[in-house]
């Protein structure tokens, strides 16, 4: 009696801790930001690159500098973040190949719309900043090195604010997510800087609406990588750099465009953009997708399009928009 | 409360559509923490047992750690499991991190010391009951802990659901360890934690009233059993 239970433990066992995918799956793991997984892009655009590819996508969404900590430890094939700095940084000590800008979104400032720091309609984001730290108005700060948190400490410092002098009760560090800072920014009707991805596909609003946008400032460009092989002999290379062509190419980049939330776009591809534009300003964009995405930008607001690709033009790779190689 | 009621209907719906994806994360939920809780009970099990009827030094230092044991946050488990496992650590070269297994080793360290702990209560309580009986009919140490394991085997069916509960019920360490990553590890308590952080309350909390649902019947299916065999084998 004893012994059959010993054996129905084992034969259990053996049934439950098998994995039930396929050993023999093409995958990648692509460390990510929680903007690009909870606005639902990824959910969008990969079942497109899996058709393309047969490569499966494994992603793991955390804030930008933890996803950037996570490659570092070699624990990430791709790398797909939103801190040009920390990226920068990243490919400079030699974690990454090469780092490829894919597509950008804007920060947004959101508040309550009773708006105590008197801010709304404004484009300016460092007034706007300057206005609620003299109001003292509640304030909800990710605090989780995020690239939207790095951003936040980029205008606080650029307003002249210094946080470490001014930071009281107003000021408040939820060290966590876009979507729980959003939650706590909501339940206190505090003011919070957010990606327009994450906000717009965020449920719980409460009394909050954007109240600051367009600043030229809050441009947010998200850039991809292959992390190092040299570094990480295990990463897999072929497949990761299948993936990082993909999302440059005008395929992957159509997909891009192609999602939206109640008819509005929530991230703007330019991986081809930048580097038509940067080679000729005047001419039109090369690629069909290209024209696709030029014409969507023009519609929506030409002006902010173009100065954001100005803006961002000393570092995109001319050629970067590769078609994508064939199937194997 | 407009929540509370559309959660409850949310997650009648949940369970009448039986979407293939929800159903694939409840499996998932019930694989990790079955498989984590069956190998907890292989180290749990005769650990607390020989804690209780054994005579070594240190038996009482044993006991303190494990009892504060069970109160290890799950999140430190991931943090450990994560940098042993991620290709920095190492076991690096196994490649487990972000796969289920990843998961139900974290669990497993979870609640091994509450199985342990527990178990260790019930059988030294059986012990000091049994003690002289089992004693004078020449029982060694390692028979005596055999036999109070399957006397008291009703109350340990107790203390390995406890065990479950735990692991079914905590988010810190497979979040971190699994990376919640869709169709691969994502679970119910990562999918409420991930529905939450998109302030889609409702849902989450349909996904939690779903969760409670599954370990209620599954503690009712072990009373029930427990109840049969009693009857059915004394």
């Amino acid at each position: 009696m004893r012994r059959q239970l010993l054996a129905g433990m084992v034969g259990a066992l053996l049934v439950l801790g098998t994995p039930a995918t396929g050993a023999q799956e093409r995958f990648i793991v692509v460390s990510s930001t929680t903007s690009t997984e909870q606005s639902g892009l990824f959910g969008h655009i990969l079942p497109l690159f899996e058709k393309d590819t047969g490569i499966r996508v494994r992603v793991v969404a955390l804030g930008t500098g933890q996803a950037l900590d996570m490659a570092r430890r070699g624990d990430a094939d791709v790398v797909f973040v939103h801190d040009q700095v920390a990226e920068e940084k990243f490919v400079a000590d030699g974690f990454g190949v090469k780092r490829l800008p894919v597509m950008y979104n804007d920060f947004v400032l959101i508040g309550p719309k009773g708006d105590p720091a008197k801010i709304a309609g404004g484009r300016d984001i460092l007034a706007a900043l300057q206005k609620i730290a003299a109001a003292q108005a509640p304030f909800v700060s990710r605090g989780d090195k995020s690239g939207t948190h790095a951003a936040e400490l980029r205008y606080w410092k650029a307003a002249g604010v210094d946080l470490d002098a001014k930071k009281g009760t107003w000021y408040k560090d939820t060290g966590s997510g876009m979507g729980p800072t959003l939650n706590t920014a909501s339940s206190m009707n505090g003011y919070v800087l957010a990606d327009r991805g994450t906000w717009l596909s965020f449920r719980n609003r409460g009394d909050l609406a954007i109240l600051v946008e367009g600043d030229q400032k809050l441009f947010n460009q998200y850039g991809v990588m292959l992390v190092n092989p040299a570094k990480h002999p295990h990463v897999k290379k072929d497949l990761g750099q299948r993936f990082v062509d993909w999302i440059v190419s005008p395929q992957g980049q159509a997909a891009i465009a192609g999602y939206k939330i109640g008819g509005e776009q929530l991230f703007f591809p330019n991986a081809c953009t930048i580097a038509a534009w940067r080679k000729s300003p005047v001419s039109s964009p090369r690629s069909a997708g290209t024209r696709d995405l030029a014409s969507r930008n023009a519609s929506r607001s030409n002006s902010r399009a173009l100065a954001y690709a100005g803006n961002d033009a000393r570092w995109c790779e001319i050629g970067s928009c590769l078609p994508v190689p064939a199937r194997h | 409360m407009g929540t509370f009621s559309d959660s409850l209907t949310l997650a009648a719906a949940l369970v009448a559509h039986l979407d293939p994806r929800f159903v694939d994360i409840v499996a998932l939920s019930l694989r990790v923490s079955l498989t984590a809780t069956a190998l907890a009970a292989c180290v749990g099990l005769p650990l607390g047992a020989a804690i209780a009827v054994g005579r070594f030094p240190g038996r009482q230092a044993l006991t303190v750690l494990l009892n504060a044991m069970m109160g290890l946050p799950p999140v430190v488990v991931g943090l450990v499991v994560y940098l042993l496992l991620s290709r920095a650590g190492p076991l690096g070269a196994f490649g487990v991190l972000f796969t289920p297994a990843a998961m139900i080793v974290a669990q497993t360290i979870l609640i091994t010391p509450i199985i342990a702990a527990l178990s260790r209560q019930v059988v030294a309580d059986a012990w000091g009951e049994y003690r002289e009986q089992l004693t004078s009919l020449g029982a060694g140490t390692f028979s005596a802990a055999l036999t109070l394991i399957w006397d008291t085997r009703y109350s340990l069916a107790t203390v390995l659901l406890a065990g479950f509960g735990r692991a079914i019920a905590e988010v810190g360490a497979v979040m971190i360890v699994g990376g919640n990553i869709d169709g691969v590890t994502r679970v119910m308590t990562t999918t409420i934690a991930l529905e939450t952080s998109k302030g889609d309350l409702p849902l989450a909390l349909a996904l939690g009233i779903v969760l409670i649902a599954i370990v209620l019947i599954i503690n009712a299916l072990a009373q029930y059993t427990r109840e049969w065999a009693r009857v059915r084998y004394g």
